[in-house]
């Protein structure tokens, strides 16, 4: 096993560790022995940055199972080194954050590192597999990890419905994505991402090539929480701070940009991903950032904005799939929204991690997330402040931050796709720039809510639990790394363009790359008074306006129907199934037994009708039909009216001796077509049936002796002449249809040759086929000593009792 | 002419057989029943020795020796049955 993949699981290695170094070394907070698991790998991912800045990309195989096609293949490229980066990296801030976050004697440490530990190699595992089974499976371990660190304080109840709801919507669509990939796999019959890129000719005209599509997408729009999916991102904030900022802004929530991303060259061709995922991720951008506006929790908010920034980049992502369909590099402007997606990317896991771990220092400092109660905190803490006006400021597009760059590309993207001349753009394009400039204008709002009505404005001492102060140290080093990244890459965007961006967009659009060609990014800070730049500038006025005059047309939000909200939908669904399901099992499973046979029988008529009738298999051939003679008529007589008589008699006692007389007749049946043997034994048997149900009647309770006849049901008399019927039809037809003739012949000729005997019957119980014998003797034996038991079982218990 | 005899005689087991069957279902008491069933177990007997003549066989007299322990065994199990409500009696010290 090479370094590369032992660096992939690593993390789930060191995880078996964890409650050791926790219960050995009890005094030291155990973050700090997970803290350099995810520097070291960090340093080890830029190692490769030369690699993929030339365009190569590096493969390592470990065998798994072969036969299958599936093995452990890691692929190192620019996309996936790029989020393999931010996992490491925000994963090493979000530790050291955590370990002043977390108290060392209250919580439970151990669990936490190893979900965390956990989750982190699942990730890795998602971003740097090639082989999209082993991609399934990594992808499934990020569902579990993250669900059990939403449900971590497990003693609340929100905290397990989150859990719950989270793990239902990303498993729901992780097995979506299984069904895709399993398309996929009967499209190429590879698992391998790497050659189903290279045959995406031959899939785009496959007659599953729409079904695969939607299954992968499900899974990428659970996992990234897109409309109507979201829905289990606000609950997820449940989780303790460190989690939020890792999983649910920086890194969870992106596989699924991830996954669209990886699969933009197989599926990016088609007006079908253009408009689900450019379609999606606009809805979902102007719906988050419209529902995060109306929040008053600050994790409510940053999720509400995390769920509108990933569909930004969705948007992004999937308008910039439509530059496949211009095969040169030259004037391809519409690379440009595949830019901006990954840029974006970048900056979002930057300043959303700064922002939650900002908002987890005001939650421990003062005891509250309502921004309601948070009021005037800027005095107490200048440093918190700073790194959440940067995270917000960058997170709204303002100069001279990052996200403003973002934006602008955004902008750039968005405005071009008028000039798109495919999938019906020429009319329905001017959504895409109008859209995302409303959108824009609610991202500023909320942005300026969250810092401005947490750390300005009147100080209400009253409302907060405890003094607030500025947090430790430790716990500011993480969000002010960010926060400096967010600064730095905003102000010198260079820095990114060659090294990271250029060899994912690479990985993203393959195709428009010539030989020894690179995207030639250059994100410049100012590119002249363009409609982009008016754009901004139309944003911030509009969006200073609204957030001034909130108060008046906030509460807009409070006569929106609560009804019509996905969430009452999400926990109706719950509900409904439960009920609806709980209903159906009562319907039919009604505990009594004469239902179960009706369904049975039921069954038993209708799957032979139909077989019979499906393969036209009645046929009535008399060719070898003995002649019935006038014994058997008498006998058939005698059959016919006894069975028939047990239905129509009143006393119970009759029934048991019309009974015995129909076996008798048997007998004689058995007599007549001479079968000695038979006729014994059928005679012995009978008489201690007959004595046995006489035993049964016998011990009735006295109230219950009612001697009234059957009742007439038309169900059963139905039920009952259809199974006589069906199987009347099913005997004749198959003695119509003998295919072969008898071996008897073979037990006449050697039944003293071979066995030394000359009654044929009971050399062939003994001897030919004397296993089955052997086990008709076990099933008496069980039944005498079942009988033997329950009877003695009863007994004592009556003593007993 | 054996032959002829049998049949015969074979219609008449089944002519008595039918009336001992109506007197099975119509009853009235219990007793009635069993007797005819008692009656049966003779008819039956006939009946087989009758088909072992049909047959040429003497595979079948076996089944008409177990008949009449069967139908005297029966009869006098319902009879006792009838008379003490029990067939086998728990022992007086148990």
């Amino acid at each position: 096993m090479s370094y590369l993949l032992l660096a992939i699981v690593s993390p789930l290695l060191l995880a078996i560790f964890i409650p050791f170094f926790h219960k050995w070394f009890g005094r030291v907070h155990t973050g700090w022995f997970v803290l350099p698991l995810p520097i070291l790998l960090f340093a080890y991912f830029l190692s490769y940055l030369p690699e993929t800045m030339s365009q190569k990309r590096v493969m390592e195989t470990f065998e798994w199972i072969p036969s299958l096609g599936m093995n452990f293949t890691a692929k190192v490229d620019g996309l996936g080194l790029l989020f393999a980066l931010l996992i490491t990296g925000i994963g090493a801030l979000v530790i050291l954050y955590s370990i002043y976050y977390l108290a060392k004697d209250k919580e439970k440490l151990n669990t936490f590192y190893v979900y965390l530990l956990l989750f982190m190699g699942a990730m890795l595992g998602v971003v740097l597999s090639d082989n999209l089974i082993v991609m399934y499976a990594f992808w499934e371990l990020t569902s579990f990890s993250s669900f059990l660190l939403i449900g971590y304080w497990y003693e609340r109840e929100r905290s397990r419905y989150g859990a719950q709801k989270s793990m239902l919507i990303t498993v729901f669509g992780g097995l979506a994505m299984l069904g895709g990939i399993i398309l996929l796999y009967v499209m190429t019959g590879t698992f391998s991402m790497t050659e189903i890129i290279g045959t995406s000719d031959e899939i785009f005209n496959h007659p599953l090539f729409v079904p695969a599509l939607v299954c992968i997408l499900l899974g990428a729009f659970t996992k990234s929480a897109q409309f109507p999916f979201y829905i289990w991102l606000p609950d997820a904030m449940e989780a303790p701070t460190p989690v939020s900022a890792y999983l649910h802004s920086a890194t969870m929530v992106k596989a699924g940009i991830y996954l669209v991303a990886r699969f933009t060259p197989v599926f990016g061709e088609s007006s079908v991903w253009f408009w689900l995922v450019g379609g999606v991720g606009l809805l979902t951008l102007i719906w988050g950032s419209m529902f995060a506006v109306k929040q008053t929790d600050l994790k409510a908010i940053l999720a509400f904005s995390t769920v509108s920034q990933l569909g930004l980049i969705m948007s992004l992502l999937g308008v910039g799939a439509a530059a496949l369909h211009f095969e040169a590099l030259d004037d391809n402007i519409y690379t440009v929204a595949v830019t901006a997606a990954i840029f974006h990317l970048i900056n979002h896991a930057t300043f959303k991690g700064s922002l939650f771990m900002a908002a987890g220092i005001v939650d421990h400092e003062t005891g509250t997330r309502d921004i309601r109660k948070l009021g005037g905190l800027m005095q107490f803490m200048p440093i918190t402040f700073t790194i959440s006006a940067i995270g917000a400021f960058s997170m709204a597009g303002l100069p001279p931050f990052n996200g403003f760059l973002s934006k602008e590309m955004f902008f750039t993207a968005m405005v071009q796709v008028r000039e798109m001349n495919i999938f019906n753009l020429e009319t329905w394009g001017i959504l895409f720039p109008v859209l995302a400039w409303v959108a824009s204008i609610f991202t500023f709002v909320y942005s300026m809510i969250l810092v401005f009505k947490t750390f300005t404005g009147k100080y209400q001492p009253e409302k907060l639990d405890q003094k607030p102060h500025e947090a430790p140290v430790g716990m500011l080093i993480s969000p002010v790394i960010l926060a400096a990244l967010v600064v730095i890459f905003g102000l010198f965007p260079n820095l990114l363009s060659g090294t990271l961006i250029s060899p994912a967009m690479s990985a993203v659009l393959p195709d428009l790359l010539g030989a020894g060609e690179e995207f030639d990014v250059h994100i410049s800070f100012w590119h002249g008074p363009n409609i982009e730049l008016f754009m901004t500038i139309g944003v911030i006025l509009l969006g200073f306006f609204l957030f001034k005059t909130y108060p008046k047309w906030g509460k807009i939000y409070g006569k929106l129907p609560q009804k019509l909200s996905l969430n009452r939908f999400y926990d109706g669904l719950i509900e409904k199934a439960q009920t609806g399901s709980n209903r159906l099992t009562n319907s039919y499973m009604t505990g009594s037994i004469r239902s179960y046979l009706v369904y049975i029988f039921t069954f038993f008529i209708f799957i032979l009708s139909a077989a019979l009738i499906r393969e036209n298999a009645f046929k009535l051939d008399t060719s070898n039909v003995s002649s019935i003679g006038i014994y058997e008529m008498v006998l058939v007589l005698f059959i016919v009216v006894g069975s028939i008589s047990i239905l129509f008699v009143k006393s119970r006692m009759t029934s048991i001796i019309l009974l015995g007389s129909v076996g008798y007749t048997v007998s004689l049946f058995y007599v007549l077509f001479r079968a000695p043997d038979l006729a014994l034994t059928q005679l012995v048997i009978e008489t201690i049936s007959v004595a046995l149900f006489l035993v049964c009647f016998y011990h009735l309770p006295k109230y219950r002796k009612l001697e009234t006849r059957m009742r007439f049901r038309l169900t059963n008399a139905l039920i009952s002449i259809g199974v006589g019927a069906i199987v009347t039809i099913i005997a004749l037809s198959a003695h119509s249809n003998k295919l072969f003739d008898s071996i008897s012949q073979y037990y006449v000729e050697n039944t003293y040759v071979e066995a030394a005997g000359k009654n044929m019957v009971n050399v062939i119980l003994v001897d030919f086929r004397g296993f089955d014998t052997l086990f008709e003797i076990t099933v008496l034996a069980i039944a005498s000593l079942g009988i033997y038991g329950m009877i003695r079982l009863k007994s004592d218990r009556g003593k007993q009792g | 002419m054996l032959e002829i005899i049998v049949r015969i005689a074979l219609l008449c087991c089944s002519l008595s057989m039918l009336g001992l069957i109506y007197r099975v279902i119509k009853g009235p008491s219990t007793a009635d029943r069993v007797i005819a069933l008692d009656s049966i177990g003779v008819n039956l007997v006939a009946i087989t020795a009758l088909f072992s003549i049909v047959h040429k066989s003497t595979a079948f007299l076996d089944i008409i020796l177990l008949i009449g322990i069967l139908a005297f065994i029966g009869t006098v199990a319902f009879a006792k049955y009838l008379e003490r409500g029990e067939i086998i009696e728990n022992e007086p010290n148990r």
